[in-house]
């Protein structure tokens, strides 16, 4: 392969790729059922209390 | 001696590390003997005093704590989170001293200049500054609180016993040789990758254990979800360990030496540089800090990130664009003109994650705006993600081809760099320490919320101070670079272009005075917390108050 045909291939097929793995992205963060998950990670760094606690994890 | 190495009472993790500390202990003193040149050998000597003192420090802790149970499970890691504290602060303000420094010699050279101490060159100086800033105080602040982010939000103690602090000290070690390396000349030329084969080897080891940490901890969480933060620690540690790797790929001239040759030459090497330093910026200074912004913001004001699915295209689509953005420091090279358009092309797309993640940092204190008035170390969390999307905004701007034409090689580009790294990084970095430092050493509050209003209006005004003068000399610069007369000829030589930015160099060098005394005034009031004391108004008035007194 010369130069050329790698770089034709990097710019239009290398497109397509991230175009279509972007996609991939966006449908898993806007999946309506991935909505209550989402919900409750959200939540991850308020619920966690230390309180000063001897054994947080006791 | 066989009950002291029994069984039970001996740490697999404590005896790996010491291991590996006996191992580099052997090669340090091997190379001291054979060095072949005075560098490598001073090198090998702070290789060979740091293991010492690393198994030293391991037989004592090992024989002290036999009684206690070792990293007790039911506990979080606390310790190195205040470790690590410490030597944010520190490196920090070395780091802010030593830009001082450097703007000074800018400014005043006839004060500031001693040719015959050649370290104090400000060749040698400059990347002292930009690694003690950037891998210093950055990385620091990055592994204590990825340190304490991943804990909190896996709800598990941090895995690996012994090999979290074999990060943390190890880490120390490599910024200790490069700054070294930097003084006595030893640099292998590539911005922002300057330590040479042995540190860049000793790097790898250490990053390595902590990928190994930080995933063991992710996979003993107790969570079924991993929280976005993590998304973007993991991010950091993983594309710097790829790109470390590849851009440091050299041949040493000799295995007892200093030297070495990069493996790449000319436009290759140039290009590879670039997509190294440019994820330097995108994956160590904006995902990794993100991190910060998307635990400490939410945590401080008890509220939930604005958008969780935001967050989420915020991650992917800043991971997918960062990656090609590097060709945009290589306008008007040998680099080919499609790469250099496809660099300018994604960083432009780059506005759009960036700003909806600065949305999402911001819109996360809706219901809260009260906050930015009643607690200044909110206000500096928030200001640093405002910054955060000016900075943003205004590479993308640089990163066009005509704009680049002016912006590049001139003051422009410092300005820009530092309204990133010292509103963006400095402040989200002070708003993890103030909460931090209160956090681990169980304080109610602060020492002073007083002396936290100082910090961010000075720093502010400093910041405010770089980034306009920065701005007016490098426009004023660019353009008298360009400027011809009538024949035809360039209208200025190069020196009036430089003492032209004379008063612009003075105002910067205020500003970073300025940062850095808001740097010291913190380092105090962080201190005073870590104590516990309480300020001495507040003494008074608890005293001076009688207690009230139940109704009879």
């Amino acid at each position: 392969m010369t130069y050329e045909d790698w770089s034709s291939f990097a710019q239009t097929w290398g497109t397509l790729y991230f175009t279509a793995i972007f996609f991939c992205a966006l449908a898993y963060a806007l999946w309506p059922r991935n909505g209550k998950g989402f919900r409750r990670a959200a939540q991850l760094p308020i619920t966690e209390k230390d309180n000063g606690d001897d054994r947080p994890l006791a | 001696m066989a009950a002291a190495f029994s069984r039970e009472r001996i740490d697999v993790s404590t005896f790996a590390v010491g291991f590996l500390i006996l191992v580099v202990l052997i090669l340090s003193f091997s190379g001291a003997a054979n060095a072949a040149d005075p560098a490598f050998r001073a090198h090998a000597f702070i290789f060979l005093i740091a293991s010492a003192i690393g198994l030293a420090g391991l037989l004592g802790w090992h024989e002290l704590s036999d009684r206690q149970p070792r990293f007790d499970k039911t506990f979080y890691e606390e310790g190195i989170v205040k470790a690590g504290i410490v030597a944010t602060m520190f490196w920090g303000i070395a780091g802010f001293l030593v830009g001082l420094i450097i703007a000074l010699q800018l400014t005043f050279p006839n004060l500031f200049y001693f040719p015959e101490i050649g370290w104090t060159n400000f060749g040698r100086l400059r990347p002292l500054h930009t690694s003690a800033v950037i891998f210093a105080f950055g990385g620091n602040a990055l592994i204590a609180t990825s340190f304490y982010v991943v804990q909190r939000t896996c709800r598990t103690r941090l895995v690996g016993g012994m090999w979290p602090w074999f990060v943390f000290w190890g880490y120390q070690l490599f910024i200790v040789i490069a700054a070294t390396g930097y003084l006595m000349g030893v640099t292998q030329s590539k911005e922002y990758a300057e330590p040479e084969w042995y540190a860049d080897i000793w790097l790898t080891i250490v990053w390595v254990a902590y990928l190994a940490v930080f995933v063991a901890t992710i996979l003993r969480r107790k969570e079924p979800h991993i929280y976005v933060a993590n998304w973007f620690y993991l991010a950091f540690i993983v594309t710097i360990a790829l790109l470390h790797l590849v851009n440091s790929l050299s041949i040493p001239i000799s295995l007892a030496g200093s030297r070495s040759v990069s493996v790449f030459s000319g436009v290759q090497s140039a290009l590879i540089q670039w997509w190294y330093g440019h994820n330097a910026v995108g994956f160590f200074l904006t995902a990794g800090f993100l991190a910060i912004m998307y635990y400490f913001i939410p945590k401080r004001i008890e509220r939930p990130v604005w958008s969780y699915r935001l967050s989420i295209v915020h991650f992917w689509s800043l991971i997918f664009i960062y990656i090609w953005a590097g060709p945009h420091h290589l306008h008007y090279t040998a680099l080919p003109q499609w790469a250099q358009t496809l660099g300018m092309t994604f960083s432009i797309m780059l506005w759009m994650p960036s700003w909806g993640g600065m949305i999402n940092g911001l819109m996360t204190l809706s219901g809260a705006w009260d906050k930015l008035r009643t607690d200044p170390v909110v206000r500096m969390l928030v200001v640093s993600v405002a910054f955060y999307g000016m900075a943003t905004f205004e590479g993308p701007v640089m990163s066009v081809r005509e704009v680049n034409a002016l912006s590049h090689y001139t003051d422009w580009g410092i300005g820009h760099v530092h309204s990133g790294a010292l509103g963006w990084v400095g402040f989200v970095t002070f708003g993890a320490l103030y909460c931090l430092t209160q956090w681990v050493w169980k304080r109610d509050r602060l020492y002073s919320n007083a002396l936290v209003e100082w910090h961010f209006w000075i720093a502010t005004i400093g910041i405010v101070l770089y980034i306009t003068s920065m701005w007016v000399s490098g426009i004023m610069e660019g353009l008298m670079w360009r400027a011809y007369n009538q024949f035809g000829f360039l209208e200025y030589s190069f020196i009036e272009t430089v003492s032209a930015k004379h008063i612009s160099y003075i105002i910067r060098a205020l500003g970073g005075g300025l940062y850095l005394t808001g740097a010291l005034i913190m380092a105090y009031n962080l201190v005073r917390t870590a104590r516990g004391d309480v300020p001495a108004d507040e003494r008074r008035r608890s005293s001076a108050t009688p207690a009230i007194q139940p109704a009879e």
